[in-house]
């Protein structure tokens, strides 16, 4: 065993939006990191809806729009409450969003993550695929001073880990720095990327030039389930996908196929995706404990970055974001900590926590941190109002030469007939709370 | 042991899809992968290496981005990489290819005489199985085809023994050195590399050679000019499918379905009730002598 040690300043686990914000920012800073992918390039084991938030990706690389492979620009956000025929919906759309720079753009994450990981290799960084980590390597003391790959002589040596390897971390459950993943605190998300000309898109969706729009979908879609659809659109696809809850797809026998399969042929999606050709199909968890099941996130020698740690906006579907942006926190915590020569030390390691609860990232997540509890025990969000509202849309709308203050009296009954005046006050009240 | 193994950077095939005009294979965004049965040729490389020493040196004619390939190959455990890449090599067919790998072997072999040149039995994106000859016959190495064992070396006799997967069952040949060996898919899986193979082929300098390096001396058999393959057309193939027929089954009386179906593969393939008749009177003539 006559091999050369190997050691880094930081070795990054993980080759996601958060693995790659931390190798990023610290190569760029000229440490000298290595970033380690279980897959057989960076990216293929990744999956997002997929929405890039600006803001987030231009905190780590400021000209990003000039290189990165980006779709459209969002223009028009419309949120649709949805019953087996019909949905209920609204509509925003600005011609502000057409001003550069660009706020949020739809991306595909094959494409875009070949691009970040490319940012990432030529910042300094090296980059291994096919590298899964099996463990951390500690001192007598317990402190993190490196990682154990699958391979011979895996033994890889650093100052600091940054654990980014995604919502179902094996590294960090193994090495007991958190617990397994809970059935009830992760989402099941599934997608398809279905191809079609431009000028169909453009004509499906009213768009022009580089505008896109993006559909977030609740209510029957989901059969009950806590859980959200979406429609994005792409330069010449569209992605559309469903998500829900695994404990929910469990106790319900469902599978995510059919959810999607569904969710496809309902009247007000279909058309819009008609004469597709589907090239790209994917799943993958989603991390939505929110606030109160996210782990300790950092120790002596190591921190936890993005989905590893559960760092997800379930409210606002906002992940990626939240990922780069930790990853990015962490990043500089250590920046900071090396130009002071001082160790990667658990009492040191306190100043991410401190950065994180600076940062919109722990503010949201206090926020929300009641939605997700509030959804599980109080299905009538799901299950009931979305159906109320659009027959009451459908009644509404209808003329059918009854009075509208019968109709108004009719749409009133059904409501209390489902939920009661308390039960009514109650859910707002309960809303209100949860997002206060 | 100076071994040299041609590998060749393919579109993965389980992502391929083809024009529906054109026929052709549209390589855009499908994955690339090293051709899978050059895997088997750099694993055989590699274990003839690490018993009796040397070195193993992958090498590639193709665009830039093979290096990708290359690298892999490195991971795996090959010593260097070189990649053979010049603007007019493109358009070539497998007698061009041949000519220009040749080429790039005989400059390998100025540095060091090379004993072994392992190929793939063919690329599964040309199908041909050309190339692996077309290097033997131009440096005048003794060629195995299709081999899926290597039996035995012996360096100081200059000899290599291998088993040749041949039709109706396995030939045991022997042959000297140097030699051009084509693999079959084998027992031989590809091994996984060690970390700090992986380190290593990160790093690695990759040998790039263009048409002076590589020592081409003739460049009218290069690229498309060296080429006189022509793809005349692309079709797929046309299915033959027939509609299934169905036999009513009566469990009370299997005879009858046995019957149908007898009589129908009958009528189809007359040959089978003829053969079913020679039979029988073979069996009646046997009968007699007993």
């Amino acid at each position: 065993m006559n091999q050369p040690t190997e050691k880094f300043d930081v070795i990054v686990v993980g080759a996601g939006p958060a693995g790659n914000a931390a190798a990023y920012t610290l190569a760029k800073a000229g440490k000298k990191v290595l970033q380690l992918e279980r897959g057989e390039y960076p990216g293929s084991k990744n999956v997002q809806g997929a929405i890039l938030y600006a803001d987030a990706l231009e905190k780590i690389i400021p000209d990003f729009r000039d290189s990165a492979p980006l779709e459209r620009h969002v223009v028009e956000q419309r949120m649709w409450l949805m019953e087996e025929q019909s949905h209920l919906g609204t509509h925003f759309r600005s011609d502000q969003y057409n001003q550069q720079p660009g706020n949020r753009y739809t991306i595909i994450r094959a494409r875009f993550d070949k691009w970040f990981s490319d940012q990432v290799q030529q910042a300094g960084a090296l980059v291994l695929c096919e590298m899964t980590v099996t463990e951390l390597l500690k001192d007598e003391s317990g402190r993190v001073i490196g990682v154990n790959v699958d391979r011979e002589n895996g033994r890889i040596y650093a100052d600091a880990v940054i654990l980014a390897d995604g919502v179902n971390s094996l590294v960090a459950s193994r090495a007991g720095l958190r617990e397994d993943i809970k059935p009830a605190a992760v989402a099941l998300g599934v997608k398809e990327i279905i191809f079609m000309p431009k000028e169909t898109i453009d004509a499906r969706f009213n768009l022009t030039g580089q505008e896109g729009a993006v559909i977030e979908m609740f209510g029957s879609i989901s059969e009950g389930m806590v859980g959200t659809g979406f429609l994005y659109t792409n330069k010449d696809s569209i992605s559309v996908g469903i998500g829900c809850m695994l404990s929910d797809m469990k106790q319900q026998q469902t599978t995510p196929v059919e959810l999607l399969e569904k969710l496809k042929r309902h009247p007000s999606v279909a058309p819009l995706i008609a004469g597709g050709e589907t090239r790209e199909y994917a799943a993958h968890l989603l991390p939505e404990g929110g606030y109160d099941a996210l782990p300790k996130l950092y120790g002596e020698g190591w921190m936890l970055v993005g989905d590893s740690a559960g760092f997800l906006n379930a409210v606002h579907r906002e992940g990626s974001n939240l990922a780069m942006t930790t990853g990015r926190l962490a990043a500089e915590t250590l920046l900071e900590l090396f130009a002071a020569g001082q160790p990667a030390s658990a009492s040191n390691l306190a100043r991410y926590q401190a950065r994180l609860d600076e940062s919109f990232v722990m503010k949201d997540l206090k926020k929300y941190r009641k939605i997700p509890g509030m959804l599980d025990r109080q299905r009538q969000f799901v299950a009931d109002y979305p159906g109320l509202l659009n027959q009451a849309a459908f009644n509404f709308f209808s003329v059918d030469g009854r009075d509208k203050e019968a109709k108004e009296k009719e749409i009133i009954a059904s409501f209390r007939q489902r939920r009661s005046l308390l039960g009514l006050l109650g859910d707002a009240f309960r809303v209100w709370r949860a997002t206060r | 042991m100076n071994i040299v193994v041609c590998i060749k950077q393919v579109p993965d095939s389980t992502h391929i899809r083809v024009h529906p005009v054109t026929n052709t294979i549209m390589r855009q965004g499908v994955p690339a992968v090293i051709n899978p049965y050059d895997l088997f040729a750099i694993e055989a490389a590699l274990q003839i290496r690490d018993t009796h020493g040397g070195k193993v040196t992958v090498i590639t004619m193709g665009p830039p981005p093979a290096a990708v390939a290359l690298r892999k190959a490195l991971a795996y455990g090959c010593d260097e990489a070189v990649l053979i890449t010049d603007k007019i090599f493109s358009g070539a067919d497998t007698l061009a290819t041949s000519y220009v790998l040749a080429s790039a072997i005989a400059t390998l072999g100025k540095e060091q005489p090379v004993d072994l040149v392992f190929t793939g039995k063919q690329t599964i994106d040309g199908d041909t199985a050309q190339v692996g000859p077309g290097i033997a016959k131009r440096l005048n190495l003794e060629l195995l085809t299709y081999v899926s064992k290597i039996v035995a070396v012996n360096r100081e006799a200059g000899k290599i023994q291998v088993e040749r997967r041949a039709e109706g069952g396995v030939q045991l040949l022997e042959t000297r050195l140097p030699a051009l060996i084509t693999m079959l898919e084998g027992t031989n899986e590809i091994r996984f590399g060690s970390a700090p193979d992986m380190f290593r082929a990160a790093r690695a300098e990759i040998r790039t050679w263009d048409r002076e390096s590589a020592g081409i001396e003739d460049l009218k058999k290069v690229g498309l000019k060296g080429s006189p393959t022509v793809v005349s057309r692309v079709f797929g193939p046309t299915p033959r499918a027939e509609k299934a027929q169905q036999i009513a089954f009566d469990p009370a009386a299997p005879q009858a379905a046995t019957d149908a179906l007898l009589e129908k593969v009958l009528a189809e393939i007359p040959k089978v009730g003829k053969e079913l008749e020679r039979h029988k009177v073979e069996a009646g003539a046997g009968a007699n002598h007993e």
